[in-house]
C-alpha cells in the first residue's frame, strides 16, 4: 500500500516538477508577453497543483495535508487572477496581442 | 544533504539577484527584483530553522517593502540616472571592504558549532529559563516580549519614528477632491478589474484572521506582532488598491491610524512603567499577578498587542502618505 502511494506521489511530484520546468523554458523562449504569460500560467496551475498534490500523498490524512488543501486553495483563487490583473493592465496600457511586443503608438486601445 | 544542496542553490541565486539589481537602469524591475530577493532570503531563514525571521522577511521585505517602493516610484520616475562620473574610488574601496570581510570569514566558528560564541553568551539561559520563567514553547517570543523587551520598545520607537518621518516628508494631508472625480480609470476600465475586486473581497477576510492568528499565536508557533502588524497592513492595503483609497480611509481613518500608531508605543511603555510601580524594573512583567508565569504571558501579550497596532498604523499611515501624494499632482 505504502508503495503504491510513495509511486503516485512520485508520479505527480515528477509530472508537477516536469510542468514548472517546461513554463520556466516557455517564459525565457516565447517571443512576446502575452504567450509568455500563457507559458507562465503552466507553472501556476498543473505545475503547481501536481506537486501539491504529491505532498498531500506524502503527508497522508493529517493537519499538514488540511493546510496544503487550504494553500492549494489559495493559490487556485489568487493565480489566474494575478494573471488576469497583468494582463488586463497589460492591455489597457496599450500592449496588443501579436505585435511582437511592441506597444502599439498609433492605435489607442478601445 | 539536500538541504544543503537547496541551500546552496538559493544563496547562488540571491546573488545573481543583487548583481541584477544594481545592474538594472528600470527602477521598477529593480523594486520586483528585491521582492524576490526577499522571498528568496527568507526561504535560506526558513532552511535554517529561523521561521519567525523568515517570516518577517516574507511579510515586509517582499510583501509592505514591494508596495512602498512602487509608491514612490509612482511619485518619481521608474528610471534611473546615469551618472558619468568615474567611480574607481568606490570601487577600490568596495574591493577592499570585500577583501576585509570575506578575510573575517575565516575566524568565524564552524556552521552550526556548539562551541560557537552566539550559543555560549546568554542562549543557554535563555533556552533553560524560558520554560521556568515564562512557560511558553516559542522562545523567540520569551526573548523578544520579556527578556529583551527594552530592545523591542526601541523598534517600536523606530517604526512610529519612520511613520512620523515620512508623514511630515509627504505631509499626509488629505486632499478634498470632487466626488466624480474619484474613479481615475476611463470608463472601460473597470470592467477589466472586475475578477480582482471579486477575489480580493474574498481573500481579504482570510488575510485578516491570518494576521490576528499569527499576532495572538506568537507565544506557541513563529509569528509575533511585527509579522502580525505587517499582514494585517497588507490586507488594508489590498483593500485601498481594490476599491479606492478612499473607501480605505473610510474603513480606517487616518486620525485613527494616528491613535494606533502612537496608543501602540504608549500601551508597551505604559506597561513597563505598571511594572515599575508594582515595584519592579522596567518592564519587568514579574509582580502583575500571583503566579510569575502567568505575569510573564499576559505582560508579553499585552506588548505584542501595542506592537501590532504600532506597525499597523504605521505602515498604513505611511501608505496613505505616498497615495495621498500621488494623488494631489
Amino acid at each position: 500500500m505504502q508503495l503504491i502511494v510513495d509511486g503516485v506521489s512520485w508520479v505527480l511530484l515528477t509530472a508537477g516538477g516536469a510542468f514548472v520546468l517546461i513554463g520556466g523554458i516557455g517564459v525565457v523562449r516565447m517571443p512576446s508577453f502575452y504567450t509568455r504569460m500563457h507559458a507562465m500560467s503552466l507553472t501556476d496551475t498543473m505545475g503547481a497543483v501536481l506537486v501539491l498534490f504529491g505532498i498531500m500523498l506524502q503527508a497522508g490524512f493529517t493537519l499538514a495535508a488540511l493546510k496544503l488543501v487550504a494553500i492549494l486553495l489559495f493559490l487556485l483563487f489568487t493565480g489566474p487572477t494575478a494573471a488576469n490583473a497583468l494582463a488586463s493592465s497589460a492591455l489597457l496600457s496599450g500592449l496588443r496581442p501579436g505585435t511582437d511586443g511592441k506597444i502599439a503608438a498609433t492605435d489607442k486601445p478601445a | 544533504m539536500i538541504e544543503t544542496l537547496f541551500s546552496v542553490f538559493i544563496l547562488t541565486l540571491l546573488v545573481v539577484t543583487a548583481v541584477a539589481i544594481v545592474q538594472t537602469r528600470s527602477l521598477f524591475v529593480a523594486a520586483m527584483l528585491a521582492g524576490i530577493f526577499s522571498l528568496m532570503i527568507a526561504t535560506v531563514f526558513f532552511l535554517l530553522d529561523a521561521a519567525d525571521v523568515a517570516l518577517t522577511e516574507a511579510a515586509v521585505g517582499a510583501g509592505i517593502s514591494t508596495v512602498l517602493f512602487l509608491a514612490a516610484l509612482a511619485l518619481t520616475t521608474d528610471e534611473e540616472r546615469v551618472k558619468t562620473q568615474r567611480r574607481s574610488l568606490a570601487l577600490v574601496v568596495v574591493a577592499a571592504a570585500t577583501a576585509v570581510l570575506i578575510y573575517a570569514t575565516f575566524d568565524k566558528p564552524e556552521f552550526g558549532a556548539a562551541d560557537a560564541p552566539a550559543q555560549q553568551h546568554v542562549a543557554s539561559w535563555y533556552i533553560a529559563q524560558t520554560a521556568a520563567d515564562i512557560q511558553i514553547p516559542n522562545i523567540v517570543t520569551a526573548v523578544l516580549g520579556a527578556y529583551r523587551a527594552y530592545d523591542t520598545l526601541g523598534e517600536v520607537m523606530v517604526v512610529l519614528t519612520a511613520a512620523i518621518g515620512v508623514a511630515f516628508v509627504l505631509s499626509a494631508r488629505r486632499v478634498q477632491l470632487p466626488a466624480e472625480e474619484e474613479p481615475k480609470l476611463d470608463g472601460t476600465g473597470l470592467r477589466h478589474f472586475l475578477i480582482p475586486r471579486v477575489v480580493g473581497r474574498l481573500v481579504i477576510p482570510f488575510i485578516l484572521v491570518f494576521g490576528l492568528y499569527v499576532q495572538f499565536h506568537g507565544e506557541y508557533g513563529p509569528g509575533g506582532a511585527f509579522q502580525a502588524g505587517a499582514i494585517i497592513a497588507a490586507a488594508f492595503i489590498l483593500f485601498a488598491l481594490l476599491e479606492g483609497e478612499e473607501r480605505a480611509i473610510a474603513a480606517l481613518p487616518l486620525r485613527a491610524l494616528l491613535f494606533m500608531g502612537a496608543g501602540g508605543a504608549v500601551l508597551f511603555g505604559a506597561t513597563g512603567v505598571v511594572g515599575m510601580v508594582l515595584g519592579g524594573n522596567f518592564l519587568e512583567y514579574a509582580n502583575f499577578f500571583a503566579d510569575r508565569a502567568t505575569s510573564h504571558q499576559i505582560g508579553i501579550l499585552v506588548i505584542e498587542a501595542g506592537v501590532g497596532l504600532t506597525v499597523t498604523g504605521a505602515l498604513l499611515a505611511i501608505f496613505h502618505a505616498f497615495a495621498a501624494r500621488g494623488r494631489r499632482e
